[in-house]
């Protein structure tokens, strides 16, 4: 059992977001979050990853691998997060922004070749140098994914990666990001609209719900 | 509070010694130093002539002389009496004040001079320092030794001879010449020290007893006094540019009027004024000097250095090269300055005079003789009590 | 940031940026009413007022800058409203003008009165086809009614509200709106009173404020262009304080207490004037009245008259500073000549302008980066703090820093400059970079903390570099803010530093028109040159990047 939230609650200004819940995601499994909008399915990821609004406070336990996550700092947590836009950062090169993720240590050869590595499992082998802006869309969500991985991440949040994709372009990405994290064998949580998305996780699901 | 005595037993430490024995002494303790001129910056001949004397100190002596160009000399006074009043007796901002007239009287009641100072100078031999000589009475307050000349003002005016070839002869005149040319003649704001200096040099001619100026201002005399002038002064001045509503700032700002052609006659203090604009590119080429009979005020400028200064050695030295034969000439130079010497020429040896004796001329410079005769200031206090009245009257 | 760290940002911010002004406005206060200890002068009393208030012209200057500042400011106001009103992509218009914002006051005026004057630009090219023998006798600079001071105002002022609107427009569905009253049968003019108007005040009233504020106690300006029997309000009390008597230093302290009351009685004047046009415009609008209101064509061209006399004034100081003889009625210089340039006096100037310039610019950024930091999104209670420098009156308050620093055994020069510069240059990068780092994507910034980089790296690798352009079109105009300060370096220098503005003021008074044509000519270009590099900077380095390039960030 790698991530155990226990009886998680957020309120905002008092007022509960929504019904407690308590889940344990497996190593390698995706978990799919789902409810409807508004209800605070991205406040709960926010909550895990630690970078919730100030003004909405969070009850309950995080725990990843057996660590207490609530006292850590979200650049301590090592939860990779991919959101609908795919957050390549604008002012960066597309090799840069995956050295940007790469966990520091290595020569520079060697994380060179690490980077040249994931540009080619991700289909964009050669275009290191290439401005972000110019991709296309399945390219730079692909980039997105492999600059998480890269940081060696110990579970990933996922919130509506596949919701600005068209269908084709979706399945693909879907079974990408899903064999990647079989690979890695990590916990994995999808927060989705889409029921296509959660039966192809193939995992447990929950659904928030108003108390 | 621990701050506060570190920092006065700083300035103890820093301050600099009680004053030196000898010239030698004093040359030596001004090495290295900087001595920040307190200088009216109006004028860029003289903020030149102040940057060739900085070479010159720093070559001769290792002395620097920065100018704090000023758009008036007071501003060097309040900064030296907002010193004192802040408790800073050392290391003052001020070393050397470009300074005559109500200034020095200011400065020197209050005793915020430093000296006296100027019998020490070895260049101060070449002047006549005579208790009734123009460089011991500056606008009738003795000087004491506190404050050393440096350069001759005589007030003359100045008319473009190409529009006014006769220019008129008295103050009288003045009036008749305003009454055909009307807006064509003005003065500089007596709020500055030219524009006093006209109403002044008018109090002058048109008054009953010149001697009674000598004295300072009394309540009694002073409207019957000045009664002449003012009379002379209310039907002039509606025939003067703008309606005698608006003044310019000073003379450069006249001269620069004179030069768009917005009025004709304008005045100085510096006799040689004329020729060195004209070279300068500042007044028409037909620009020449003249001085209504009887003559006209003269005085001397002065430096003086604040009992605070920071650095009053190497002051005494920039004064000191001041007065010599060499900066006096060079000075004197139409083509540098074009101020006319303080020195005594009487008291000038062979080499000393021979500094003077190739000095440029021009058509525009006029003879000591085409200047007639100097006139005494009148005591300090008048000036400032005819530019208050005159504020008084004319400012709405 | 954490707690502490945000308090001691706080504590530093007050100290650096609001403790002079509370601190120098205390002593100017005291001093007004006698009490100055430095003087032996401990007694309350109100002798400073009484003697202020016999000054010759004392009330003429009150009612000649309320009457000054007012009439510009409002002025400048219409003709902004008047081209927001008729141009389209007011966005496009902001990177045309903002370069106007940064050429000083002085530069403008010192240009305007060659410009305007009996004997100027104008007045010669005419005067040969007038057969114009001499130039007019008319009062058109330094006028008894300070007109062209109001025209300088107008010229320097109207830009600025005109970028202040632009910006605020963008905020309102300004054509759905524009479209809506047209179906209801309204003309333009009418909609912009009745619903266009009303909606953008509340956003620039702060600007109009400052505007105002400045146009009531500006100084070289005044100088240059205002009447001098009396002068403005302002003038005459930095006179005061300059001033050979001790006995005129209190009620000069006195006039800067009530230059700050001047203020307050026309931001008063202004918010009644604000409440009975919102009246009477409430009045009309329920009345129903339909009508075809058509502004002549004329006043629709006066702001870009307005602003075509201010590049003129600029070209004015660039040709003067290559003139050697321009005689009466020539249109152009007879005589043209670089030795003015060749001298190397202006050279010192500029070195000490950059050097503080760049101090200054480079200390404000990194207050202004900490303040960002710490007060994280609610940027909004930021407001006071920045406005509060533009408000109060600079000769209300420096003077007394500059006592108080003094009685701390702190003796006047570049380092207090530098601070003096601060305090204006700061509030003006807060207020250009409050909105740009409030729209910094936080999806950015979760994900680099995700990625495991810390509030450090976060900060210099992602938001620095995201944030380049803003910050560096906030350090050209900070660039321009510090050139341009004219009080703070005089007072607060102590008179010993001699920027590229100090020297221009006091070379205007020396009437020399082709040295002034040197000074002004790099007053103008330095901040100039300096918008452009900001303008160029980011372009150079994200030439590769194409959403950095075009600021969809």
């Amino acid at each position: 059992m790698s991530l155990v939230v226990a009886d998680l609650r957020l309120t905002l200004r008092g007022t509960p977001l929504f019904a407690p819940v308590s889940f344990a995601v497996p190593s390698g499994a995706v978990m799919s979050v789902m409810g409807r909008s508004g209800i605070g399915k991205s406040s709960l990821l926010a909550a895990i990853a630690g970078h919730l609004d100030p003004q909405i406070t969070c009850h309950g336990t995080i725990h990843l691998q057996g660590t207490d996550l609530a006292c850590l700092p979200p650049e301590r947590r090592q939860l990779g997060m991919i959101f609908q836009e795919p957050s390549l950062f604008p002012h960066l090169s597309l090799g840069d922004n995956l050295a940007f993720g790469l966990a520091a240590g290595g020569g520079r050869e060697k994380r060179r070749a690490a980077i040249d590595a994931a540009l080619e499992s991700a289909g964009l082998a050669g275009m290191y140098g290439a401005d972000p802006d110019t991709l296309s869309g399945g390219q730079k969500s692909r980039a997105s994914l492999m600059r998480c991985l890269l940081s060696q991440p110990r579970a990933l949040l996922m919130d509506e990666p596949f919701a600005a994709l068209d269908m084709e372009l979706r399945a693909e990405m879907r079974s990408f990001v899903f064999a990647h994290i079989r690979a890695h064998n990590i916990p994995a949580i999808l927060v989705t609209h889409d029921p296509t998305d959660a039966e192809a996780a193939n995992g447990p699901c929950i659904t928030l719900h108003h108390i | 509070m621990k701050f506060k005595y570190l920092l006065s037993a700083l300035c103890l430490f820093i301050a600099p010694p009680a004053m030196a024995q000898t010239w030698q002494e004093t040359l030596d303790a001004a090495r290295g130093q900087t001595v920040y001129w307190h200088a009216w910056g109006g004028d860029p001949r003289t903020n030149s002539y102040i940057d060739w004397v900085n070479e010159q100190m720093q070559a001769r002596f290792g002395v620097t002389v920065a100018q704090v160009p000023l758009t008036d000399t007071a501003e060097a006074v309040t900064r030296v009496l907002s010193e004192r009043a802040a408790g800073q007796d050392t290391g003052g901002a001020v070393d050397l004040i470009w300074i005559n007239g109500p200034n020095f009287l200011a400065m020197k009641e209050q005793d915020l001079l430093f000296g006296p100072f100027v019998s020490r100078l070895p260049n101060a031999r070449f002047v006549d320092l005579s208790p009734d000589a123009p460089a011991s009475v500056d606008f009738t307050v003795p000087v004491e030794g506190m404050e050393s000349p440096w350069r001759l003002a005589k007030f003359v005016f100045i008319h473009d001879s190409a529009r006014v070839p006769n220019p008129p002869r008295t103050m009288a005149d003045l009036l008749d010449w305003a009454r055909a040319n009307e807006g064509r003649f003005t003065h500089p704001d007596p709020s500055n020290f030219m524009g006093a200096s006209f109403l002044k040099q008018a109090l002058i001619s048109l008054v009953d007893d010149p001697a009674a100026l000598q004295r300072p201002v009394t309540e009694a005399d002073y409207d019957a006094l000045t009664a002449p002038l003012w009379a002379w002064y209310d039907a002039l001045r509606p025939l003067m540019w703008r309606g005698g509503e608006t003044f310019p700032e000073n003379e450069s700002i006249q001269a620069r009027l004179m030069n768009d052609g917005e009025i004709d006659i304008t005045m100085s203090f510096d006799p040689s004024y004329a020729a060195a604009a004209i070279g300068l590119g500042l007044l028409p080429d037909t620009a020449r000097v003249f001085v209504p009979e009887g003559g006209t005020l003269g005085n001397i400028s002065f430096v003086a250095i604040p009992y605070n200064a920071a650095h009053p050695e190497a002051a005494q030295v920039v004064a000191d090269f001041l007065l010599s034969p060499e900066a006096q000439a060079h000075m004197q130079n139409i083509d540098n300055l074009g101020a006319f010497s303080v020195l005594d020429p009487a008291r000038l040896d062979a080499e000393a005079a021979a500094f003077f004796a190739d000095l440029p001329q021009s058509p525009a410079l006029p003879d000591l003789a085409d200047l007639g005769p100097t006139l005494l200031e009148p005591h300090a206090s008048w000036m400032t009590a005819i530019s208050e009245d005159w504020a008084a009257r004319y400012a709405r | 940031m954490g707690r502490a760290a945000r308090i001691m940002v706080w504590g530093c911010a007050g100290a650096i940026l609001l403790g002079p002004i509370l601190l120098g406005l205390w002593v100017s206060l005291r001093a007004s009413l006698g009490v100055f200890p430095a003087l032996g002068s401990v007694d309350l009393t109100l002798a400073p007022y009484r003697a202020l208030m016999e000054t010759p012209g004392i009330w003429a200057a009150m009612w000649l800058s309320l009457r000054t500042g007012l009439v510009a400011s409002l002025i400048s106001f219409g003709l902004a409203v008047t081209f927001v009103a008729q141009a389209r992509g007011s966005r496009l218009l902001a990177p045309l003008l903002a370069p106007f914002l940064a050429i000083p006051h002085a530069a403008i005026a010192l240009g305007l009165a060659f410009l305007i004057a009996p004997s100027g630009w104008i007045m010669r090219v005419i005067a040969l086809p007038f057969d114009l023998q001499t130039p007019p006798d008319w009062p058109l600079v330094n006028d008894p009614a300070g007109l062209a001071l109001i025209l300088g105002l107008i010229i320097k002022e109207t830009p600025f509200l005109i970028i202040v609107m632009a910006a605020a427009l963008s905020q309102l569905p300004l054509t759905r709106h524009l479209r809506i009253g047209a179906s209801l049968g309204y003309s333009r003019p009418q909609i912009w009173a009745y619903v266009i108007l009303p909606q953008l005040y509340p956003l620039i009233r702060p600007p109009v404020m400052v505007v105002l504020a400045y146009g009531l106690s500006v100084v070289d300006m005044a100088l240059i262009l205002g009447p001098n029997t009396p002068p403005s309000f302002a003038v005459m009390v930095m006179r005061l304080f300059s001033a050979p008597d001790l006995a005129l230093l209190m009620p000069a302290f006195a006039g800067a207490v009530v230059q700050v009351v001047l203020i307050l009685f026309a931001l008063l004047a202004l918010i009644v004037l604000e409440r009975l046009l919102a009246h009477f415009g409430r009045a009309a609008l329920r009345r129903g009245i339909r009508r075809t209101i058509t502004v002549p064509q004329p006043v629709m061209a006066l702001p870009r008259l307005v602003m075509g006399m201010g590049l003129f004034s600029i070209l004015c100081l660039g040709l003067w500073s290559i003139t050697w003889r321009w005689p009466w009625p020539a249109p152009l210089p007879t005589t043209w000549s670089m030795r003015l340039w060749q001298s190397a006096e202006w050279q010192d100037a500029l070195r000490v302008s950059l050097g503080i310039a760049g101090a200054s610019v480079a200390l404000s950024l990194i207050l202004a980066l900490l303040i960002l930091e710490a007060h994280g999104r609610t940027a909004r209670a930021l407001t006071p703090l920045i406005y509060l420098p533009l408000l109060v009156p600079q000769i209300g308050f420096l003077f007394g820093v500059n006592s108080a620093l003094l009685n701390i055994g702190v003796a006047s020069g570049v380092g207090g400059v530098i601070w003096g510069h601060i305090l204006f240059v700061c509030p003006y990068m807060l207020l250009l970079l409050m909105d740009p780092w409030r729209a910094i994507p936080r999806p950015l910034l979760h994900c680099a903390a995700s990625l495991g980089a810390g509030p450090w790296r976060r900060f210099f690798a992602v938001k620095l570099p995201l944030m380049l352009r803003p910050i560096c079109i906030a350090a050209a105009v900070g660039f321009g803010v510090s050139i341009a300060q004219y009080l703070p370096t005089l007072f607060l220098g102590g008179g010993r530093v001699a920027s590229l503005t100090t020297e221009a003021v006091a070379l205007a008074s020396g009437g020399d028109r082709r040295i002034t044509g040197v000074y002004g000519s790099l007053k103008a270009a330095v901040p100039l040159l300096a918008y452009l590099a900001a303008f160029l900077i980011p372009r150079t380095i994200w030439r590769n990047r194409r959403a950095m390039r075009e600021g969809v960030v």
